[in-house]
């Protein structure tokens, strides 16, 4: 997918140029500073990161269907976990909602014509490129065989692996993550057209904000983390190893610090997707939207605060897990409010179920499956046997994959006419969601049970009696990847044989709405009009009453 | 249990292991409950205000009252949860008095065993029903964990650290050990059992893999052979602490601090003695990180603690006996 192919898809929609029309060729993609292209590009680049930690994916679940590990050598299946995490954690998940959809509309949905710094916006593309290519080109050729965790003295000390070209991709790549959410946050504050308050803004602008904030504060964190591997690896510098005068407990601390807020890097987008989907197709205001923005703002603010949930079982002070534990309980709070409010607005809709809703309703099961999975594990008593199994396993793949992928995939079904001004195929999208479902529950569910019996995690072999449980999880692990799969045909072929989409197909609300599908260069070629949030009580601007 | 065949349950095989799953099942009830709810609703509300039926679409004016109810009865819930979980956390982190301490050091890839009366083995762990023990582990390398599910039990074990748990087995078999901290290329190989024994097995399995030394007798041993009674002995002629009954004491350091000497106290002093000074001593004892392995500080430890008062002596002890098997 490139200008040269997209332009001449829509050569008829002159006047206005779209910001597909508006310069053509490679070169006016590579320097474009245009968000709606960037976004692109970074759509682009993320589905191929997601194909690779895919077939990684594809790879351990075959292993797993023998005990003892038929398909890869201990070695390759080490390395083939520690690509699927590092890939799908860094490469796909985190920058998955916010460098994709909300690059894309942020700057539309407050009425902007771009974000506030441009010219940094590819310049996060061009670092995220830079970090994502060499991080995979070390891991393929060569090859880490650490976990995306990178656990001292195991990471410092005693791998033989690329460590260090990795940890430099990753922090590259975390630079990435913090110029976006820099440019997200400041162009929330200066950016929003005359008459869009705070509290009119869509809950997935309030996602994109709060998820900004963790974003630049946080990631620092891991980049800190990355440099004191590598200087103690290259110099031996006593800080995580014990041997050294050091301390491999600060190094899970500081990683934590970094990584469970990453956590909810990922999911905060996903919660703002959702709640602009159900309102959309439940034809109704979001229930309690104030309280949605101070669930977003408080997941955001207590997930700095909840890291030692991780290490209850490392050796860490009793009082250190009792004050972990009591917080980690706190920020289920409002996830379940988040999850009660979704639901509520359902009631006294008119529902409607096209692909994008079955999406968002999916997310919402999975989402609560997933969380209340955690619940156990901020239980010190029942993480204790649970910690490091494929319980845990299963609880993060619900919350990522059944939480984050559902919800991107459902809005890029959302926003797809918007941003390609094409209709896909409603009868496979409904198909390709339906099957995700189930072919998800059918791959991860199995997990929760294998972790419960005592199956550790990051095992190539396994003892027999796990046998039967881990061939239901591969099987289901086939469907649930040719459900990823039918997307990518349905959606090419909509690309260049798709009905057009007119400006608002889902008759939806929000400013992004307003214009043109594709949007021109500029965003609007009129000045759009500002209604309170999820306005679907009122009719949409430009039509008549 | 059985290497074949399909289980779905867990043999409770520790002490703790029922109070453990009794919250587990309890919380599986509970969100199973709220996830059924929540589903039952939201495909109740989808299909009465599915688009193109008559419905009563006006919107609900007052939302607070039902946000704040179900912001504070979750979490009420919650706390309610997390206090059960403390209760069970507590317990499981206080070994009873009593309790029989065995040795484990963990490296690449296995579990090496030392038993106080100076047995050792490897990936597997002999233990006897009923009788409180108390596990004391450290790696030589990376960090592992200890893990047996059938005990509900699980301790990262670390390097230059010692952490501990313990369980008490209630039910006599042989039942899976799992490494469960990934530490490198053989890390799913690295498993083993723990064997439970009836107490009179357990002692004659003790009787039959005696050394003929005990771990302290061994620590004993050690504490000549590596000259530390060179300078900490009664004849030294180096100013040295004296370090008869050390184990327990309240240590004054150069820093004006005070120190309990514990397990972790005398490791650090061998392996890192620059760590901590004692009060009115020259730090002149040399670090012996490279000479000593995890084992043998175990050992010298096991020595320093039997010469507490009111602890027979290594030189006198009898010979790897369990004193929990008489009757």
């Amino acid at each position: 997918m490139n200008a040269t192919v997209l332009t001449p898809g829509f050569p008829e929609l002159e006047p206005p140029r779209t910001f597909y029309t508006h310069k053509s060729g490679l070169l006016s993609w590579l320097l474009t500073t245009d968000h709606k292209r960037i976004a692109i590009l970074y759509a682009i680049t993320i589905t191929l990161f997601f194909i690779m930690g895919g077939v990684a994916a594809a790879m351990m679940r075959i292993n797993l269907v023998e005990p003892n590990g038929a398909l890869l050598s201990p070695e390759t299946y080490n390395k083939t976990f520690t690509f699927h995490g590092v890939v799908m954690v860094w490469f796909f998940l985190i920058p998955s909602i916010p460098a994709t959809l909300g690059n894309f509309l942020l700057p539309l949905m407050i009425g902007a014509r771009d974000l506030a710094f441009p010219r940094l916006n590819l310049f996060s593309w061009y670092l995220f490129v830079i970090g994502g290519g060499f991080t995979v080109t070390c891991l393929i050729l060569g090859g880490v065989d650490t976990g995306w965790t990178f656990y001292t003295p195991y990471s410092t000390l005693f791998s033989n692996t690329n460590v260090i070209l990795v940890a430099v991709g990753v922090f590259v790549t975390g630079f990435s993550t913090i110029l976006t959410g820099l440019n997200f946050i400041v162009t929330t504050h200066k950016l929003r057209m005359p008459g869009m308050t705070w509290f009119k803004l869509p809950l997935f602008v309030w996602g994109m904000y709060a998820v900004s904030l963790v974003m630049v504060l946080a990631t620092p964190v891991l980049a800190m983390t990355l440099s004191l591997i590598g200087l103690e690896r290259v110099a031996h510098v006593g800080i995580f190893d014990p041997a050294l005068g050091g301390d491999p407990l600060l190094f899970q601390h500081m990683f934590w610090f970094y990584s469970h807020p990453a956590v909810y890097i990922m999911i905060l987008p996903a919660m703002g997707v959702v709640s602009e989907i159900i309102p959309c197709f439940a034809r109704r205001k979001i229930f309690g939207y104030q309280f949605m923005v101070y669930a977003l703002v408080g997941i955001a603010v207590i997930g700095f605060l909840v890291w030692g949930h991780h290490m209850f079982v490392a050796g860490m002070s009793p009082t250190a897990v009792l004050v972990f534990s009591i917080l980690s309980f706190t920020i289920a709070v409002p996830s379940a409010i988040k999850v009660f409010n979704w639901t509520a607005t359902l009631r006294r809709g008119q529902i409607s179920f096209e692909a994008p809703m079955l999406y968002a309703l999916g997310f919402v099961g999975l989402f609560m499956i997933g969380g209340m999975s955690g619940l156990m594990l901020a239980a010190p008593a029942l993480d204790i046997p649970l910690h490091a199994t494929y319980f845990v396993i299963a609880h993060f793949h619900y919350v990522m994959v059944g939480g984050t992928v559902m919800a991107y995939l459902g809005g890029i079904h959302y926003w797809w006419p918007k941003i390609t001004g094409r209709l896909y195929s409603e009868a496979w999208a409904k198909f390709a969601a339906i099957l995700m479902f189930f072919g998800f529950n059918f791959t991860f569910f199995p997990q929760y049970v294998l972790g419960y019996l005592g199956m550790p995690r990051r095992y190539h072999a396994y003892p027999p009696q796990f046998q039967l449980l881990n061939i239901l999880s591969s099987a289901g692990a086939s469907i649930l990847a040719v459900s990823y799969l039918i997307p990518v045909l349905y959606l090419g072929w909509s690309l260049f044989q798709g009905a057009r989409a007119g400006n608002n197909p889902w008759n939806a609300r929000g400013l992004e709405w307003q214009t043109t599908s594709p949007p021109p260069k500029s965003n609007f070629l009129e000045r759009p009009v500002v209604q309170k949030a999820y306005a679907y009580d009122e009719p949409a601007p430009g039509t008549p009453a | 249990m059985s290497a074949t065949g399909l289980h779905f349950l867990l043999p409770e095989a520790s002490a703790n292991a029922h109070s453990v799953d009794v919250l587990w099942w309890s919380m599986v009830g509970l969100c199973a409950a709220i996830a059924i709810g929540v589903f039952v609703v939201m495909f109740v509300f989808c299909i009465r205000y599915r688009k193109g039926r008559p419905a009563d679409h006006h919107l609900a004016r007052e939302t607070l009252p039902v946000e704040l109810t179900w912001t504070v009865v979750p979490f009420l819930i919650f706390m309610g949860v997390f206090a059960w979980s403390l209760v069970l956390y507590a317990r499981s982190r206080t070994p009873p008095a009593d309790a029989e301490t065995i040795y484990v050091v963990a490296k690449q890839w296995m579990w090496k065993i030392q038993h106080p009366g100076g047995q050792r083995e490897i990936n597997t762990l002999h233990v006897p029903e009923g009788i409180p023990i108390r596990l004391m582990m450290t790696s030589q390398d990376v960090i592992h964990s200890f893990y047996v599910p059938a005990f509900r039990v699980k301790q990262d074990v670390l390097p230059d650290r010692y952490t501990e748990l313990w369980f008490t087995a209630t039910r006599i078999g042989d039942y899976r050990l799992f490494c469960t901290q990934y530490c490198g290329l053989d890390h799913s190989r690295m498993g083993g059992e723990v064997i439970v024994m009836s107490p009179k097995a357990y002692a004659g399995w003790l009787d039959q893999h005696n050394t003929g030394t005990s771990l302290a007798e061994q620590g004993a041993a050690l504490f000549r052979a590596k000259g530390c009674s060179g300078c900490h002995g009664p004849n030294a002629s180096v100013h040295a602490p004296d370090l008869d009954g050390i184990y327990g004491r309240i240590v004054h350091l150069s820093d004006g601090s005070t120190v309990v000497a514990d397990d972790r106290y005398i490791h650090d002093s061998i392996m890192l003695p620059d760590k901590q000074i004692v009060a009115g001593y020259a730090p002149i004892m040399p670090s012996f990180s490279g000479e000593l392995t995890e084992s043998q500080v175990l050992a010298i430890i096991a020595y320093l603690k039997s010469t507490r008062p009111g602890t027979a002596p290594a030189h006198e002890s009898t010979k790897g006996t369990y004193k929990g098997t008489k009757p």
